[in-house]
């Protein structure tokens, strides 16, 4: 399968060998850190560090791409709209107004509203690797257990984790199925006309809903004939120890975490400001 | 007397979504230490039965019951399903499902973690039982590494890890090729011996489970106990064919020479065999003459060249294979799991393209036609129809594949009636999918293939999840297709299948043709048989200790009665109508 989305890719590295729950944390504690902060400098630091922590886990880019594409479609859209709902953001949270456009109506474009909209998309930027990395480099079991540690409900948690685990199989029966279907003579590529190519795709989307809802019922069976719901607690296979690594990681994220809340403090403002 | 571990008393049972009941009237008991095996056709209510047993009814399943069930002593209505299957550990069907964990370890483990066992000693009783199925090496392995056996080892490992009293398959061979399937079959039969559990086996496929001499089978029909007997007492009777259950091959070849079996000829075990009784009537019915068929003299309408063929990642799935059919011939492809034949239908179907060697269709280069081109000549059913499946209408269904091509109406709707009424569905043209069979929905995938009017047709495991009635259904009906011209290929690890509805088998291992011979031979060579994952068959074995000199022979001797036998009958049924 070409497009294999968001599934665990395995590797021996430092990444891969931290725990999930602390890998899950040091993942919420910079999300805050994101979420709270449009200084760009620690945005950019963000950045940076994620971009190291990528490589360290030897992920490779292609292998995300296809999601990162589509996140990335999302962010223009989003930057797109800012401008279109409030194109005087940037000139309000600044104070300062360099126009460089003049278009009619309030849709001048300012260098204010550029180095807002920036900010946005560095926010972004600066969590995207941690979430990613979080899900490919952590096993969906291990995902769930970690979950679970951090107090969310082990149903939820396992719900999670065996819709992860299935991805692939429901990716090979989409394989199988649009291949029987090609082999009837049903068009589904790019030579058919975007309307029939859509109305063809029904014939793949049917058979593949019945054959996960069919999965589904035997999966929930067999892991409610093996004691699944049964306590209110349960125990993880693959549980593991905090490492130092572990340790490691998080009072790092933690120090950043810190460090951020202290600049927006001392400043007195969430904005780096280097209009004034 | 042993102690009854299961007992059902007056009990039946209606599942709430269907018009009358799957059980009725069931007394039965299962007592501690048996090996039981249930046969029965699809739809008897076998696999219900093991439901109660486990309790999925009515804990998961609602449905209406009455009389009960009590399991070690409790009625099954007092109990929950968590305190059941701590006596009762099932391993169904669809071992891919039941795989729940990301490793071997973690999914024998699932039990004990829902169970709040602690990690170390989690660990400890999940090596245990991981050796006690031979797994052990593979703890750390993930499923898609494992074949089809194993991870069934898995699922059993998984409900060992308890202290069950009772072990449930449920059609444990459905998945598995012959090798694996004896392999698992084995296996069960260790386990049994070594720690005395009670074992009941949910199977149609008889002959493979007589390997493991159960001590009892129950045959269910319709939803009744039909027979309840000792093997060697039931295989004297006529119960499993009035049944549509396969008898052992053995058995058919013993019948057919006129040997009346008795239980003092031990028939349920070919080992055991009383061969002195019945070596004298065997060999003058192997001295009769049988009318030979002959082999196809048609064109060559499929060739591959020299193909080789590996995805962009990864090692070659095909090597330098070629193959030539002849236009009617009937040809299995067989293989383990991995051996390229699926490969090579896509290939075939221009799914996938070689990396290098050539397909020709009557000689003609295929290289430039589209899917949609070929699909005009060569048609594919898979082997899940719910795969294929995707209008809900049966007429729609089959007509589906013309109607994209913009088949006039009036012609598309003469030539789907057509199909469907060589099919044998014409009665249920207006009816939706939903409310077919199996059975029935496969001949659906194979109607709407056929109404394309192709030259040849790939099935790919054509009978797989079929009992012996619409099995035979399923191939005689292909066979009449044969009879009119269409060249058939089938993809099957059915030994029986390939033994009496085709004329020649091609193996595939690792991606290299090994072999391409009569099925007959093929079976009778123990080597090249383990090499395919196949295995002899029990005619071979039968004529071994008979002391025949050309076992081989026998086996095609059996054959040919068997298609004149069947033959005939065909006759019949075309006189009939």
């Amino acid at each position: 399968m070409k497009m294999r989305m968001l599934t665990f890719i395995d590797r021996p590295t430092p990444i891969h060998k931290m725990t999930g729950a602390s890998k899950l944390i040091c993942f919420l504690l910079w999300s805050i850190i994101g979420m709270s902060t449009y200084d760009t400098w620690v945005l950019i630091f963000m950045l940076v560090t994620g971009l190291a922590v990528f490589a360290v886990s030897r992920i490779k880019f292609q292998e995300i791409s296809f999601v990162l594409i589509f996140i990335l479609i999302f962010l223009l859209l989003n930057d797109l709209a800012i401008y279109g709902f409030s194109p005087e953001q940037g000139v309000q949270i600044y104070g300062t107004r360099h126009v460089i456009l003049r278009l009619p109506g309030s849709y001048s474009l300012t260098l204010e509203q550029l180095f807002y909209e920036l900010n946005i998309s560095l926010k972004y930027f600066s969590m995207i690797p941690f979430a990613l990395l979080f899900i490919v480099t952590t096993q969906p079991s291990e995902f769930a257990a970690s979950l679970n540690k951090i107090g969310v409900s082990y149903r939820i948690s396992y719900a999670v984790a065996i819709t992860l685990r299935y991805i692939p199989d429901i990716q090979r029966d989409y394989q199988e199925i649009a291949q029987a279907q090609q082999a009837r003579g049903i068009d589904l590529s790019k030579k058919a006309r975007i309307g029939i190519r859509i109305k063809n795709a029904a014939a793949i989307v049917l058979p593949l809903i019945f054959s996960s809802l069919g999965r589904i019922e035997t999966i929930s069976n067999g892991m409610e004939l093996r004691g699944f719901g049964k306590k209110k607690m349960r125990t993880w296979y693959s549980a593991r120890t905090f490492a130092k690594r572990d340790y490691l990681g998080i009072a790092f994220s933690a120090a950043v975490l810190v460090l951020s809340l202290t600049i927006m403090l001392v400043r007195g403002s969430r904005y780096y400001n280097p209009f004034q | 007397m042993k102690k009854t571990l299961v007992s059902f008393h007056n009990f039946s049972y209606k599942y709430n979504s269907q018009e009358s009941p799957t059980l009725t009237d069931i007394n039965l008991e299962i007592h501690a230490g048996e090996k039981l095996l249930i046969a029965g056709p699809s739809g008897s209510g076998k696999s219900t039965l093991g439901y109660c047993i486990n309790g999925l009814i009515p804990n998961a399943f609602k449905g209406e019951i009455s009389g009960s069930i009590r399991v070690a002593g409790a009625d099954t209505r007092t109990m929950s399903l968590f305190d059941l299957s701590k006596i009762v550990g099932t391993v169904l069907q669809d071992t891919d499902a039941q795989f729940i964990g990301l490793t071997v370890g973690e999914d024998i483990a699932f039990s004990l973690e829902n169970d709040g066992v602690a990690l170390p000693e989690m660990k400890k009783r999940v090596h245990l039982a991981a050796a006690r199925v031979g797994m052990e090496a593979f703890v750390d392995q993930s499923p898609h590494e494992l074949s089809g056996g194993q991870k069934q080892r898995v699922s059993m490992a998984g409900v060992l890890v308890d202290p069950v009293n009772i072990l449930l398959f449920d059609e444990p061979l459905a998945n598995l090729d012959p090798a694996a399937g004896r392999q698992t079959m084995q296996l069960i039969d260790r386990i049994q011996r070594e720690s005395g559990l009670t074992v009941v086996i949910i199977e149609h496929r008889l002959e493979e489970v007589l390997e493991v001499s159960p001590d009892r089978i129950v045959v269910l029909a319709d939803g009744r106990i039909v027979a309840d007997a000792e093997p060697d007492e039931l295989l004297s009777t006529d119960v499993l064919l009035r049944n549509g259950i396969r008898e052992p091959l053995y058995l058919s070849a013993l019948k057919r020479a006129g040997v009346d079996v008795v239980p003092d000829l031990h028939p349920s075990d070919l080992g055991l065999l009383k061969i002195d009784l019945v070596r004298e009537p065997l060999k003058r019915w192997f001295d009769q003459n049988v009318p030979s068929v002959k082999a196809s003299q048609g064109k060559t309408i499929l060739a591959l060249d020299h193909v080789s063929f590996h995805y962009t990642t990864g090692t070659e799935v095909l090597r330098d294979v070629s193959i030539s059919v002849r236009r009617g011939e009937r040809v299995a492809i067989v293989g383990k799991n991995g051996a390229g034949k699926s490969t090579l239908t896509k290939l075939i179907c221009g799914l996938e393209h070689p990396r290098s060697g050539t397909l020709a269709f009557y000689g003609r280069n295929m290289e430039e036609w589209t899917i949609k081109e070929r699909s005009a000549h060569i048609g594919l059913v898979m082997q899940d129809p719910n795969q294929m499946i995707s209008q809900q209408m049966i007429f729609d269904e089959v007509a589906l594949g013309l109607r994209i091509r913009g088949t006039d109406p009036d012609e598309m709707r003469s030539r789907v009636y057509e199909t469907l009424k060589i099919c044998g569905l014409y009665p249920f043209r207006n009816w939706p999918v939903s409310a077919l069979s199996f059975g029935q929905k496969k001949r659906v995938t194979i109607a709407s293939i056929l109404v394309l009017r192709p030259e040849i047709i790939i099935l790919d495991e054509p009978t797989a999840g079929q009992d012996y009635r619409h099995y035979t259904e399923i191939m005689n009906f292909l066979d009449q297709l044969n009879g009119r011209g269409m060249t058939v290929i089938m993809i099957t690890h059915d030994m029986h299948l390939m033994l009496e509805y085709t004329d020649r088998a091609i193996v595939m291992a690792d991606g290299l043709k090994i072999a391409d011979e009569l099925p007959a031979r093929l079976l009778s060579d123990q080597e090249m048989a383990a090499q395919a994952s196949l295995r002899t068959t029990s005619l071979f074995r039968l004529a071994g200790r008979a002391g025949f000199p050309d076992p081989a022979a026998f086996v095609e001797h059996f054959i040919l009665s068997e298609k004149e036998e069947r033959s005939h009958h065909e006759n019949a049924d075309a006189n009939l109508y």
